[in-house]
């Protein structure tokens, strides 16, 4: 091992001149670039003024209405319209489509502000816009983008139909067949777990046409729900109770071959591609969590007094919300960084796995923390820290497991140093 | 048919919800590093002028155009952002970085208001910073133009508007003939948000931007702030041993009897 490093080292030290040659044309550059980058905490003039705009929708629209959400599990429609209503269930879809024609940072500044209140409006929001928007705006055909984005962008909710009950991290064995017949594709499968289809009414359903062809025979249909979609049973869910989560079942249902969402067999291509920028979405929905929760918990720590001072001021605590609240900034961080990354044209898979993994750790860590701190009020219902934790555990599922998180990460860093 | 142009004066104030704290020379209030947002009555008074432009096009009655105005330092054109997201079709931003009263806000209109000629002014009652309660009724002085403060309802009638106050002892309605001044109360709207395809609509929208100068009106302040202080803090309760002890203290300690 230290064989392989030692010539590296060694032709590093034989080159001094060449290394002090560079250095100050590297430090003059450097000081001229630095009056222009800004902190990532800069947003532009249309961001500062989205987020808080959402903010306040967030507090004023959403916030009376979480506990009820959750405890009946259902999604409020009042909400619903409103996320519409402001535009933001089509931020980058452009406007001759009716969408906002923003851009992706704001995306993940509007899911970040949503989850602060409540993470289950806020993946309503996320997967409608880094998903299924985002695969018809890429994707599709100007035909398909003319029927759906419009409808997307003001008052109906798409779905991502791709994990089964044998197919989740391992897309491969997806089962769910199309069948050719005349201008039309025969569809019959079951798709699980499908986040938002009890509320659908668009369908991307990816469904093989080949499958001796394996990955490669994978497609994506745009369905729709009248012709014929059965959503089926709705989970009773953990956390993020308001968003639904249904089985659906497909039976021969006829699906005009102009829906084919872009070419034939590139479906695997396109969830892919698709999940490597969703991933950064899921990582502002953990990030806002996280932000959410202790928001919702620090303040109590300076009110509630035992041995006569604040239960915020003994530093056996001050350690603890510390390292949560550094946490929480590097969480921001890196999502942030993997935000711009994207929007920059720049590679981002591996920052965006390491975004969404990290995000989703530290909104486990901020809620767990939270309720400790906030003891019996933090374990009641009453409170909202509970239910940031049982909408946290999603993140480490959803969209990629932290395992497969960690493999994507490991599989870039292994090209880097092996090749 | 009527075809209105109506003005809405909008300043940038500390929020709302801000902890507000006195500097260390105890001149002023804090403002470094402080969030600062519309006057709320002041969104308010944008909510009022979109809404009457909205009801004159759903009724097919007329057009409105707004022009949201803002006097002070260049972040006040932030302020105009917010306005324009809301709905206001275009901004005029009079850049000032010295201290403005009410009385020079008021000039500084009055220039716009000369060269805009709108059939409507519309002002919050007061700003939430001073509190002053002044720069509607001045400007209506100025321009010797009718007012109708606090509202709480407004009709737009033919070349009219009946406005209903909120006054101590109860509601007064009154009606003035258009141009008019019109300053907001609380119950009046419930302002929107700046939807997102409006806040990437206000990007395109003009911001006009004139200098005092450019204005030719006096800004001079004619009140001087002597000090500024905080309130004093609030003194935790006491439990007393017996009446006598507590008619005492009324007496000695807090001097009320």
């Amino acid at each position: 091992m230290f064989s392989a490093i030692r010539p590296r080292l060694a032709s590093v030290v034989a080159k001094p001149a060449v290394l002090n040659a560079v250095r100050p044309r590297f430090f003059s550059q450097a000081a001229v670039a630095r009056s222009n980058i800004a902190s990532l905490h800069t947003l532009t003039e249309d961001e500062t003024l989205l987020k808080e705009s959402v903010a306040r929708f967030a507090q004023e629209q959403v916030l009376p209405k979480v506990q009820k959400m959750d405890e009946t599990e259902k999604l409020d429609a009042d909400v619903l319209k409103g996320l519409f209503e402001q535009g933001l269930m089509g931020i980058e879809t452009d406007t001759k489509y009716d969408g906002s024609e923003s851009s992706f940072m704001s995306a993940i500044l509007t899911i970040e502000e949503l989850a602060k209140v409540d993470p289950s409006i806020s993946v309503i929001c996320d997967v409608q816009n880094t998903l299924v928007n985002t695969l018809f705006r890429k994707y599709a055909s100007d035909d398909i983008k003319e029927r759906y984005l419009p409808r997307l962008a003001t008052d109906t909710v798409g779905c991502f139909c791709l994990s089964e009950a044998g197919s989740g991290s391992d897309a491969f064995a997806l089962q769910t067949r199309a069948v050719k017949d005349g201008d039309n594709y025969i569809l019959n499968g079951t798709k699980m777990w499908i986040t938002n289809s009890g509320e659908a009414e668009i369908f991307l359903v990816f469904a093989n046409v080949a499958p001796e062809k394996g990955y490669k025979g994978i497609t994506c249909f745009v369905v729709d729900k009248s012709m014929g979609v059965k959503v089926n049973k709705k989970e009773s869910k953990l956390g993020i109770r308001a968003s639904s989560t249904c089985t659906l079942n497909f039976d021969d249902i006829v699906v005009p071959a102009a829906n084919i969402l872009g070419e034939v067999g590139k479906g695997y291509k396109y969830a892919i591609e698709i999940l490597n920028e969703g991933r950064i979405g899921i990582a502002a929905q953990m990030l806002g969590l996280a932000q959410g929760a202790f928001d919702a918990t620090l303040p109590y720590l300076f009110q509630r007094k035992q041995f006569g001072q604040n239960i915020g001021s003994f530093q056996g605590m001050q350690h603890q919300y510390a390292q949560v609240a550094m946490e929480i900034e590097a969480a921001r961080l890196l999502t942030y960084n993997a935000a711009r990354l994207k929007e920059e044209g720049k590679p981002f898979v591996k920052e965006a796995a390491m975004a969404k993994l990290y995000a989703s750790q530290v909104a486990e860590r901020t809620a767990s923390r939270c309720i400790e701190w906030a003891g019996g009020i933090g374990f009641t219902r009453d409170f909202p820290i509970e239910k940031f934790y049982r909408d946290c555990k999603i993140g480490a599922i959803y969209e990629g497991t932290s395992n497969i998180q960690l493999q994507t990460i490991a599989k870039i860093v292994e090209k880097q140093y092996s090749s | 048919m009527s075809n209105l142009r109506i003005l809405v004066a909008t300043k940038r104030v500390i929020d709302y919800a801000v902890k507000i704290r006195v500097n260390a020379a105890g001149s002023a209030v804090e403002t470094a590093n402080v969030k600062h947002s519309m006057n709320p009555f002041d969104e308010i008074g944008t909510e009022q002028a979109i809404q009457i432009k909205e009801a004159l096009a759903k009724s097919k009655t007329g057009t409105a155009e707004i022009v949201v105005v803002s006097c002070g330092p260049v972040k006040s054109q932030e302020t105009l952002r917010t306005a324009l997201a809301m709905g206001a079709d275009r901004a005029i931003h009079v850049d000032s970085e010295e201290e403005l009263q009410p009385l020079a806000v008021a000039k500084l209109l009055r220039a716009v208001v000369e060269k805009e000629k709108p059939d409507m002014v519309i002002l919050g009652k007061q700003a939430i910073d001073d509190d002053s309660n002044q720069t509607g009724q001045m400007l209506a002085g100025l321009l010797n133009w009718p007012q109708a403060t606090f509202a709480s309802k407004v009709e737009l009638g033919d070349k009219s508007m009946t406005v209903t106050r909120e006054v101590d002892g109860g509601v007064e309605t009154v009606k003035t003939p258009l141009p008019a001044i019109l300053t907001t109360d609380l119950r009046l709207n419930v302002p929107r948000y700046a939807s997102l395809p409006n806040i990437m609509k206000a990007k395109k929208k003009p911001l006009a931007k004139f200098t005092v100068a450019d204005l030719g009106v006096d800004i001079k302040p004619r009140l001087q702030t002597l000090k500024i202080v905080e309130p004093a803090k609030r003194q935790g309760g006491k439990i007393v041993e017996s009446v006598d002890d507590l008619v005492d203290k009324l007496k000695n300690e807090a001097k009320v009897l």
